[in-house]
């Protein structure tokens, strides 16, 4: 077909000798501009494969004479991602929660460094909001077991609760009833008085009994008020907030079986400055004390 | 094709000089195929030449000093008259400033742009190519440039020819120089729009203003250069959308640049003396089309090429003096008057039409929108983001705590406290971030100040889970108040 060139009787062009459907195709000659732009694009291509990375072979590639990469270049912006992180991260290295706290332009910086840091490590359990869960504290609340200061939080993140670290937190809240240590109608009982303390009414000889047992058994830990220590690590049981639910099932769960949550130690997995971020970060969540 | 013009010149007598000269842009040879032919238009005088010179004066004068006009806004903000600021992403001009949230009001002035455009080229056609457009503009500074240093038409053309010499090379380097030159300035100008100029023209000398600085610089001058010096005419031909456009805006009301064919025709040389009967008024003399920047003979009728420069009248009515004939062979006329005139009739008025009333009264409505919007525009803003995740926090006693982060923009030049309270909760509580108090959260000059906010309620006054409920602010000193609505959540139950 391509041998069918006629000349155009219009234009007095020579057609490509194309045909469809009785229209032919002029085979005018190609615009200057755009034939320099052709040969320019074909130079930039050669060029492009003596200075880029290229052409695939059979172990590697050719590499080009810039050395360049992909990977190379995106360490290189977190090199230089990190290179001016420094200046803030090398003070809060060496400053102290407290003093990070009060220095407003650290603070800032934790604080969005403590984000980041948390919604990688921490919202696993706590939940992206900090809102925690049955089991995993609220972080967002008043309410604190090791207590909520910028220290004690610190303290908490770095070695953990009843985690394998040395320094950890630790306490056992016992399973009265799996253990033995107390039998059914006694643990009935310190449950119904301590939803008594929570101002709901229950009859009062099951109060008097469990308020009896509670004195024995409970307020090593959760103290005579029943208001808990931060030092111990026991929860106050006098108010709103409970950490494996507030029903009487709840509570009676707790006590037969006993509660050991664990949160691990992060001291040996992350930077100090990243820990240090994060506890100034979840003390600005609205309950720090 | 071009020889130079003094070969045919005298035969008409010396009264009226005449070019051998062929439209390089003319509809018979024009193919996309073709190697550019170089355009060399030649002076011409008149009343739309001078109008030219005086826009080009005007609009350069703008270009190159107006980010050097100051503006007194205070001590805590620029004093530039016009500022496009990208870092803290603000725009100063003169009284007005514009913060990012508020950009429609660029969009209005975007819009009110095009609407004139299209009013004045309804009515007068390709007024802004013709006189305003910088491609015109710079074009014309390269010609005159040109002109001044290689001489006119002939000179240039035959300069062109001339085997390489000492003199041409001084001359081709002079002119080059020169371009560059304004080039340079033209992109150097460009950079002062975006940083303090004073400021910034000290640390470009010092060679330490930002990269961004020079690279923008060098892209303008180059862009300068090549555009005025060489792409000239292919740039409003090939690569510019306008003339595309403008077929649309205009109509056969609009003013055009239009040879008078039915009296310019039958056209051929006339020599003093002779009469004029039976014969056109045009005595070919080419003048037209030696002018052009545009490098076609406007007596083929309206073109695509045409910027409506006018300059051809110039020509036009120069040679018309000469030979003593009423001006206006060539003119600014209206395809309806040309017909009404073929027929005998009287011409009639072409500038109120529905068309132009349209567009003047949007102008004038999104002009008045504007205009309003301005004059009572607020310099104090305040956004509430409530906290979604958690949606709510029960604290120890019962009571329900929801956080909000706050941000109050504060757009005058001086420094500002404000209270918050928030409206329609029972016996709220607050506790803020950032601020001592509630009561005073001070936010510095043209700047946002955010806080955090986190508001509790008694257990039990929050039923159905959510409450409506409003944020205000107050002026601690002149008692402002804006306001906010947003939601307050809770348990649902
Ligand atoms: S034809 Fe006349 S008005 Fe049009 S571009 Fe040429 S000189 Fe200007
Ligand atoms: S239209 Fe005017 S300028 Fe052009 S050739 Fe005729 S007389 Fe000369």
């Amino acid at each position: 077909m391509a041998r069918d060139r006629k000349t155009d009787t219009v234009t007095g062009v020579e057609t490509t000798g194309h045909e469809w459907d009785g229209i032919r195709e002029l085979d005018n000659p190609l615009p200057r501009w755009w034939l320099w732009v052709f040969y320019a694009s074909i130079l930039w291509a050669v060029v492009y494969w003596i200075l880029m990375p290229a052409w695939p072979g059979i172990t590697g590639y050719t590499k080009g004479l810039l050395g360049y990469s992909n990977r190379g270049a995106f360490a290189e912006k977190v090199e230089a991602a990190r290179a001016a992180q420094s200046v803030y991260l090398d003070r809060i290295r060496d400053a102290s929660v407290s003093e990070i706290n009060s220095d407003p332009e650290l603070l800032e910086f934790s604080l969005a460094g403590g984000r980041s840091a948390f919604a990688v490590n921490c919202s696993q359990c706590h939940g992206s909001g900090a809102q925690g869960g049955p089991g995993y504290p609220n972080l967002n609340d008043d309410n604190w077991l090791w207590g909520g200061d910028v220290d004690a939080i610190y303290q908490t993140i770095r070695f953990g609760v009843r985690s394998d670290h040395p320094d950890t937190r630790q306490n056992i809240m016992p399973a009265f009833l799996d253990d033995g240590i107390l039998d059914r109608s006694q643990v009935n009982d310190v449950a119904t008085y301590v939803q008594s303390l929570s101002g709901s009414e229950e009859p009062a000889d099951a109060v008097e009994r469990g308020g009896q047992v509670f004195a024995e058994q409970c307020v090593a830990c959760h103290q005579e008020d029943a208001k808990g220590s931060h030092d111990l690590g026991a929860p106050n049981l006098t108010d709103a907030i409970w950490l494996y639910g507030g029903t009487r099932a709840d509570i009676v769960n707790s006590i037969t079986h006993g509660r050991s949550g664990v949160m691990p130690a992060w001291a040996p997995r992350l930077e100090s400055e990243t820990v240090k971020q994060l506890a100034v970060y979840v003390h600005s969540l609205g309950g720090g004390e | 094709m071009e020889s130079p013009d003094a070969a045919a010149s005298g035969a008409l007598g010396d009264v009226v000089e005449r070019s051998e000269v062929e439209p390089v842009n003319k509809k018979e040879w024009r193919s996309l195929y073709q190697k550019r032919e170089k355009i060399h238009p030649k002076r011409a005088e008149g009343t739309f030449r001078r109008i030219k010179w005086i826009v080009m004066a005007v609009t350069l004068a703008i270009y190159y000093l107006a980010p050097w006009l100051r503006w007194d806004r205070g001590p805590d903000a620029p004093d530039q008259a016009i500022l496009i600021d990208m870092p803290a992403r603000k725009f100063y001009f003169f009284f007005i400033e514009i913060w990012p949230q508020e950009f429609y009001y660029v969009t209005g002035l975007l819009i009110l742009a095009a609407l004139s455009l299209f009013l004045i080229t309804s009515v007068a056609g390709r007024v802004w190519c013709g006189y305003t457009c910088p491609q015109t503009v710079w074009t014309d500074l390269f010609i005159a440039v040109e002109r001044m240093i290689e001489g006119d038409r002939n000179a240039r053309i035959k300069l062109d020819r001339a085997p390489f010499s000492m003199s041409k090379l001084r001359k081709r380097a002079e002119k080059h120089a020169i371009w560059l030159l304004i080039a340079l300035c033209t992109g150097g100008a460009w950079v002062f729009y975006f940083a303090d100029a004073p400021t910034l023209a000290g640390e470009l000398l010092r060679f330490d203003a930002p990269a961004i600085a020079y690279i923008t610089i060098g892209i303008l001058t180059g862009t300068t250069y090549l555009l005025g010096g060489f792409a000239r005419e292919q740039v409003c031909t090939y690569m510019c959308p306008w003339p595309r456009i403008q077929s649309a805006m205009i109509d056969e009301d609009s003013l055009i640049v239009t040879y008078h064919a039915d009296r310019g025709e039958p056209r051929g040389a006339h020599k003093k003396g002779e009469s004029w009967e039976g014969r056109g008024h045009c005595v070919d003399c080419n003048q037209c089309v030696a002018v052009c920047p545009m490098g076609i003979d406007i007596r083929d009728g309206m073109q695509l090429e045409c910027i409506s420069c006018a300059l051809c009248i110039d020509a036009c009515d120069g040679v018309m003096d000469k030979v003593g004939l009423p001006r206006g062979l060539i003119a600014y006329d209206t395809i309806t008057n040309m017909e009404r005139r073929a027929e005998g009739k009287k011409p009639i008025g072409h500038i109120l039409r529905p068309r132009t009333i349209l567009y003047a009264s949007l102008i004038a409505v999104i002009g008045s929108v504007m205009l309003y919007l301005l004059a009572t525009r607020s310099d104090l803003e305040l956004n509430v983001l409530r906290d979604r995740n958690p949606l709510f926090v029960t604290l120890s006693d019962g009571s329900i705590r929801n956080g909000y982060t706050v941000k109050i923009l504060n757009m005058a030049h001086e420094t500002r406290t404000f209270g918050l309270t928030v409206e329609g909760l029972e016996n709220p509580t607050y506790t803020v971030v950032g601020a001592e108090d509630v009561s005073a959260l001070t936010v510095g000059p043209d700047s946002v100040g955010s806080f955090r906010i986190f508001v509790a309620v008694p257990q039990g006054t929050i039923h159905h889970g959510s409450k409506d409920v409003e944020f205000v602010i107050t002026d601690k000193a002149t008692g402002d108040e804006v306001e906010n609505e947003t939601s307050f959540k809770g348990p649902r139950r």
